[in-house]
């Protein structure tokens, strides 16, 4: 080894050593003194989860707020707000949990808070019920009629046009004016409460038409035709509309 | 002391502190939490439009469990209105989350189609995020979650202008890029994501796809479902039923 160097001229033995110093440092660098989970992709992805999953938690569950308000819990189960948490109107309730006496989770008494979900907005699925704040009694707190535990409406809607307006003043101007809706459609008392999973019946053959419509129908002043070969393959409110001003 | 013995101590010393210095940094490094294994688990998050209300009660409840800016400009997840003109013209907003306060009613009267789109990070199966970031400081988990290395993470905002669905953003007090991770921290204790648990109308679905039965499989079973920007071959695990083809 010392040959070697003996032989080299002395300024580009020192600039090895130079060198093999600088790559010994590195190693020991890399090796030793910078954290592993710096050059370690494993370790550095391991840690960064493990941070991530040390977080706290501020909302406690819905499974938790049972154990203690048994009595609020079950009023909520049998009614509308069934399926809301505790915590959607409620608040973040973890800290709650850990000291019941100290943190008091919000509970909001105001008329805004309900029209988070319940102002009218037409983006809304229909059926979801939606009050405009202007005319629905304005200033009193929702709170007043409604429980927000068991929101009962005061009373369901009584006629169809409550919610199906639209239909209903079609039908209005069109010869079917007079007939009630649930001459052609049977609606189940629970469809005004649970509208989109109980629905009404819709005339499905061209019998039902025909009780007032065929040629043999013993009803006056209505257009009557014959049934056997008057558009045979189709029900008939595939090409007449019924709600619709002269029933074409 | 010759340069010689100079060196040597030098090198004695730098090794003996790299060692201590590394042991005390890793000592107790890579003990995950022992009841959690991520192997076990791959998470999705299914989103009913038809159902969502636009309440904003999940972007609420994210800004508290995640420590997210209240101010309305940082989300990690946000709801956007669709309304869709008779001119076939499209108009997207994001929700206020104190749309309750506002007394107008939402109405358009030449509004064709209405709607909420619920949004967060697509936690993609592959990530232009992860791809881009140029010191590893965001990665996919096992279970399935795009996690943020916070330290790591040096503020540039590559992964903020890859993500196409623009899921990130700049925290503005860590100065590092902060986006939704399925609320990991709850996750490994066994409990839903802050949004999921406080949603209404049960508009989330969350739930591990390794299992047959979670309420995910059920809604990935009886709903058609779509993805945004399929196209991109992300590949993202939030997934939409009854979704508007206008929606991107």
């Amino acid at each position: 080894m010392n040959g070697i160097f003996k032989k080299l001229p002395e300024q580009a033995a020192r600039i090895i050593m130079l060198f093999i110093t600088l790559a010994v440092l590195l190693f020991i660098v890399r090796q030793f003194i910078l954290p592993r989970s710096l050059t370690d992709t494993v370790l550095q992805k391991a840690l960064a989860t493990e941070r991530e999953a040390a977080k706290d938690i501020k909302y406690a569950g819905a499974q938790i707020c049972a154990g203690c308000h048994e009595k609020e819990h079950n009023i909520k189960a049998d009614g509308y707000h069934r399926d809301l948490a505790c915590e959607s109107c409620h608040g973040a309730a973890q800290k709650h949990t850990e000291d019941p006496t100290t943190f008091k989770p919000n509970s909001p008494r105001k008329r805004d808070y309900c029209g988070y979900c319940h102002t009218y907005n037409s983006s809304r699925p229909s059926g979801f019920p939606q009050i405009n704040p202007n005319t629905h009694n304005p200033q009193r707190p929702c709170i007043t009629c409604h429980s927000p535990h068991n929101p009962t409406p005061p009373k369901v809607p009584s006629s169809c046009a409550a919610c199906h307006a639209q239909i209903e003043r079609t039908k209005i101007a069109s010869y079917h004016a007079l007939v009630a809706c649930t001459v052609c459609h049977k609606t189940p008392e629970k469809h005004k409460t649970s509208p989109r999973t109980v629905r009404p019946s819709k005339p499905d053959n061209r019998e039902f038409c025909g009780k007032c419509h065929a040629k043999d129908a013993k009803t006056a002043g209505t257009p009557k035709v014959d049934m056997a070969t008057h558009g045979e393959k189709y029900v008939c409110w595939q090409c007449h509309y019924p709600h619709m001003l002269g029933g074409i | 002391m010759d340069r010689r013995d100079f060196l040597k101590n030098i090198g004695l010393v730098i090794t003996c502190g790299g060692v201590v210095g590394g042991l005390s940094a890793e000592a107790g490094a890579l003990i995950i939490n022992k009841e959690y294994d991520t192997a076990k688990h791959y998470y999705g998050m299914g989103i009913d439009i038809d159902k969502c209300i636009g309440c904003g009660r999940c972007m609420q409840a994210c800004k508290t469990e995640n420590d997210v800016p209240s101010v309305p400009f940082f989300f990690r997840t946000w709801v956007e209105r669709y309304v869709i003109k008779t001119d076939k013209s499209v108009n997207v907003n994001n929700i206020n989350m104190n749309v309750g306060e506002q007394t107008e009613a939402f109405v358009e009267k030449d509004a064709l189609r209405s709607f909420f789109v619920p949004k967060l990070c697509n936690q993609c199966d592959h990530p232009p995020c992860v791809q881009v970031c140029p010191v590893g400081a965001t990665f996919k988990t096992a279970d399935g979650v795009v996690l943020m290395d916070t330290k790591r993470c040096i503020g540039c905002r590559y992964c903020i202008q890859a993500c196409p669905y623009g899921a990130r953003y700049l925290h503005p007090h860590r100065k590092v890029a902060d986006k939704c991770n399925f609320c990991y921290h709850r996750l490994v204790k066994g409990l839903l994501p802050a949004c999921v648990e406080v949603c209404p109308k049960q508009a989330r679905i969350f739930g591990d796809m390794k299992s047959i039965a979670s309420p995910l499989g059920r809604f990935m079973r009886m709903n058609k479902i779509h993805v945004l920007k399929p196209g991109l071959n992300t590949d993202p695990k939030v997934y939409y039923a009854n979704l508007d083809g206008e929606v991107n």
